[in-house]
């Protein structure tokens, strides 16, 4: 059933992602999906009289999303005009109601991009107060720590780089672009990638307004907005919802691996100033991990006046068993005694959730199509054991402007396309030092799929990677997608989980609670459903509702309904924090998350 | 006192908290029996409503910095009713105006966008946050020495005076007030609209005068001196009892009864 339904899937063309399929609606299962994506609004008679026409706007380069990638590649296009005397239009837009409201990281930044971009970031005011002054690397186990060494040149040595808030940054970032005259309209949500005739891409368009939760238009509906331009430069962030519907409808992904993710959850916290040490950076692997399960901590000191810590912990989203609860093992793991002294007597201020590519080299599509371009962690170019991508990142952003710039600017320019064919970017980065960094780990990932699991991967990296850089002449491969790797229920054993004792560790909903989502309530859930029969049918029949647990902030839930026997899933969508974890970890691929109405999404203060 | 001031006839529409939602209406009414209204809002940047709030540690206000801001919700509403009054041709001008920081340039850029048509900034250094003092307009009514008409759930215009329907402790009560007087939005008064994204760009060609207090001659020196924030007490557990007998035994203990 599922093989037919990623089949059938596969066999869309340039027709939006998710059509229903199905039409079927089970007098036993309750309708859940409303959304015009899975429900195309031409064929619904309430809309039969609402006029569909978008204002549209031109511009010469659209950038979606206002992150590191995104705004490096807007401030190096505006570099790039002003140096050479061109007029050039570059629009941002982002769906947080404020640069840096979405942005979610460890941080340890390499200023290396950074240093490229705006040299003098130290005397514009960048953010970057507290520079790595220790850096550790401990295997736990169930009460012990060991720690491991960690030489100057093994891929998790820190020095030189900065422990950040990288939310904080990207603001910063924004406000660097403003004052290059980008045109930064946050709170605009991009729905939609507008095509030409002959198959380019022509620009995008922003959220509608005013539909309520049955997905009929209110007296407050009105259209998006559009966007044509030369060159799109799409800046998603891991797993962007519109860089998936490109990889289908373009075929981006022919020559590489799909892309396999990790869910990183963090916290911010008030520690005990007798615990803090700015400047400390410290990674724990281990414990309460199983060593086939990949995964670790990361606690960051920072050194911006109060004494706050970043903590948080990564999972491997290519894990087995379906009872594993991403967020009750980093409240567990907080217990352990090397790591609970931090926190006691402290207070957790903020808490949050965002996936995280891992594919690294080896899942890298192809970057550039007419009309169109891929930066930043959207295609993925994270650096795994280094646990650093914004680098990479920034750096995609820069090359991508300058490619794009080289092209606009080229009066002999005869596209093929209505939409520019940036060709060269790709070539550009191959040449760049990102390359070659990503092309150097491309093996200790993957390592870890071996039966030595964890000590797999840290005697890799200890031995070859140490000796040779990554110039082993072999690729292992990934695998395959995270999604297909869990395991029926039936064949693994549910995990007990300790209590939260609300000092060190908490329950999942006041966790929400302090990440500020808010979604207003009328509107369809922008976690919409390919299938509405397929959650009990599958997930929960097969898997025992996986959702329940990978998902950080509490959406799914699966209730019985008024009989009492059947179950339903609810899907609480104002809980969202726009991770992206349940669009890759779903078995049955039926859950598509879009953007919700302007505005949603979680407040994230400096994280 | 107040600035600008020689408008004839106002109705101030103000929400229920602290929050400003000003409305001040001109009405011409010698020419037309339609009134031509000048309307004034006032719009203020608050904490977001859904974000969580922290005292900060030596408890002298609360953290504002980085946290998500949004026009306060009840500011929303005054603006909408504005709008909407424009939109039934009894308005002709709309001037949204906002105390504070210079982020409250954002909020006023949102009220343009709504379809104020031009506004005022006052810059005033400090915390600004909804205290939800509910007094704003009942000083501005004082001030004015005009009537009042508080909590609207319902604005109509009659003549020369606006029926307001407002809703009280007891129910709903319905007030007539002559011009110029002050009104104060409730949450029912209507849904706001969003701010989109065409007309946001449109807003940005729409002007904002930036002024000081001092210049109309107000003194800012404060007449209240915040002591102290503290978080509300930690809700402690509660108890089940079997029994009604057991309840007023527990509570007779407790020295409550």
């Amino acid at each position: 059933m599922a093989a037919l339904l990623g089949s059938a899937l596969k066999a869309g063309r340039f027709a939006r992602a998710g059509v229903r399929l199905f039409c079927t609606n089970n007098a036993a299962t309750p309708k859940i999906t409303t959304h015009w994506s899975v429900l195309p609004r031409d064929k619904d008679s309430r809309w039969s009289d609402v006029d569909m026409e978008r204002v549209s706007d031109e511009v010469d380069v659209c950038i979606v999303g206002a992150g590191p990638a995104g705004l490096s590649a807007a401030i190096r296009l505006k570099q790039l005009a002003q140096q050479q005397d061109k007029e050039l239009r570059v629009l941002v837009l982002e769906k947080a109601t404020e640069v840096g409201l979405h942005t979610l990281s460890g941080a340890c930044l390499e200023p290396h991009a950074l240093d490229e971009l705006i040299p003098d970031w130290k005397d514009r005011g960048a953010p970057m107060h507290t520079p790595v002054t220790e850096d550790r690397f401990n295997l736990l186990t169930e009460k012990y720590k060991i720690p491991l060494p960690i030489l100057p040149g093994l891929p998790m040595h820190n020095s030189g780089n900065y422990v950040v808030r990288l939310g904080n940054f990207v603001r910063w970032l924004g406000e660097q672009a403003e004052e290059l005259e980008v045109e930064v309209y946050p709170g605009c949500p991009v729905t939609e990638v507008l095509y030409h005739e002959d198959g380019s891409v022509k620009g995008v368009a922003t959220s509608d307004v005013g539909i309520g939760k049955d997905g009929a238009p209110k007296d407050s509906f009105e259209r998006g907005m559009e966007f044509h331009s030369k060159v799109v430069i799409f800046a998603e962030g891991c797993h962007g919802h519109l860089a998936k519907q490109l990889y289908k409808n373009l075929d981006l992904r022919k020559n590489c691996e799909p892309q396999t993710y990790a869910i990183g959850l963090k916290e911010l916290w008030e520690v005990d100033p007798a615990q803090h040490k700015p400047g400390k950076v410290e990674h724990t692997v281990g414990w309460p991990l199983d060593r086939m399960t990949y995964g670790g901590s990361f606690i960051y000191h920072l050194g911006e006046g109060e004494p706050l810590v970043a903590v948080g912990y990564v999972l491997g989203l290519d894990y087995s068993n379906p009872y594993i609860s991403p967020f009750k093992e980093f409240q567990r793991w907080k217990h352990h005694p090397a790591v609970k002294p931090t926190f006691e007597g402290g207070k957790r201020i903020a808490y949050g959730a965002r996936a995280l590519n891992e594919g690294g080299f080896q899942s890298i599509p192809q970057l550039a199509f007419p009309g169109g371009c891929l930066i930043g962690c959207s295609p993925g170019f994270m650096n795994v054991p280094k646990i650093k991508g914004t680098h990479n990142a920034m750096k995609s952003g820069m090359i991508c402007a300058e490619a794009i710039f080289d092209k606009l600017t080229d009066e002999n320019l005869q596209s093929e396309t209505q939409g520019v064919f940036v060709d060269d970017y790709e070539q550009r980065m191959k040449d760049s030092w990102v390359w070659k960094e990503i092309k150097s780990v491309r093996n200790v990932r993957p390592s870890f799929h071996s039966p030595l699991g964890l000590y797999g991967t840290l005697l890799y990296t200890g031995v070859f990677y140490y000796l040779f850089r990554g110039k082993e002449p072999w690729t292992f491969s990934h695998g395959g997608a995270d999604y297909k790797r869990l395991k029926p229920a039936s064949e693994c054993t549910p995990i007990e989980y300790p209590k939260p004792d609300n000092k060190i560790s908490f329950d999942l909903l006041s966790s929400v609670a302090l990440s500020g989502t808010n979604h207003e309530g009328d509107q369809p859930a922008h976690l919409t459903l390919m299938n509405d029969e397929v959650p009990v049918n599958q997930n929960l029949g097969i898997y025992d509702g996986p959702e329940q647990r990978f998902c950080p902030a509490g959406v799914y839930e699966y209730v019985p309904m008024e009989d009492g026997k059947t179950m339903r899933l609810q899907i609480n969508a104002q809980n969202c924090v726009h991770c992206k974890t349940c669009d890759i970890k779903d078995p049955s691929q039926n859950i598509n998350w879009v953007t919700p109405e302007a505005g949603g999404g979680p407040a994230y203060n400096g994280m | 006192m107040w600035p600008i001031f020689d408008y004839g006839r106002f109705v101030s529409i103000i929400s229920s908290s602290d929050v400003y939602g000003v409305v001040w209406m001109r009405s011409l009414a010698q020419l037309h029996k339609m009134a031509n209204l000048r309307v004034l809002v006032g719009v203020k940047r608050v904490i977001d409503y859904a974000v969580k709030i922290r005292v900060k540690p030596d408890n002298s206000g609360v953290v504002t910095d980085g946290v998500k801001h949004s026009m306060n919700p009840f500011c929303e509403i005054a603006m909408e009713e504005a709008v909407r009054l424009k939109e039934k041709k009894l308005a002709k001008e709309i001037i949204a105006v906002s105390c504070g920081p210079a982020q409250a340039q954002e909020t006023i850029r949102t009220a343009l966008a709504m379809g104020a048509d031009r506004g005022i900034h006052v810059e005033v250094t400090g915390k600004s946050i909804d205290g939800d003092n509910n007094q704003t307009g009942q000083m501005t009514a004082a001030l004015l020495d005009w009537p009042q008409a508080t909590f609207a759930s319902e604005v109509t215009k009659e003549n020369d005076h606006l029926k307001v329907v407002r809703e009280i402790d007891g129910g709903l009560e319905t007030v007539k007030v002559t011009l110029p007087a002050v009104i104060t939005a409730d949450l029912r008064l209507n849904e706001p609209r969003y701010a989109t994204l065409p007309n946001i760009m449109k807003a940005k060609k729409k002007k904002i005068a930036k002024h000081k207090a001092a210049d109309f001659g107000v003194d800012l020196t404060p007449t209240l001196e915040v002591v102290g924030v503290e978080d509300p007490p930690v809700r402690q557990a509660g108890q089940k009892v079997e029994s009604t007998e057991e309840l007023v035994a527990k509570l007779k203990d407790s020295g409550v009864v």
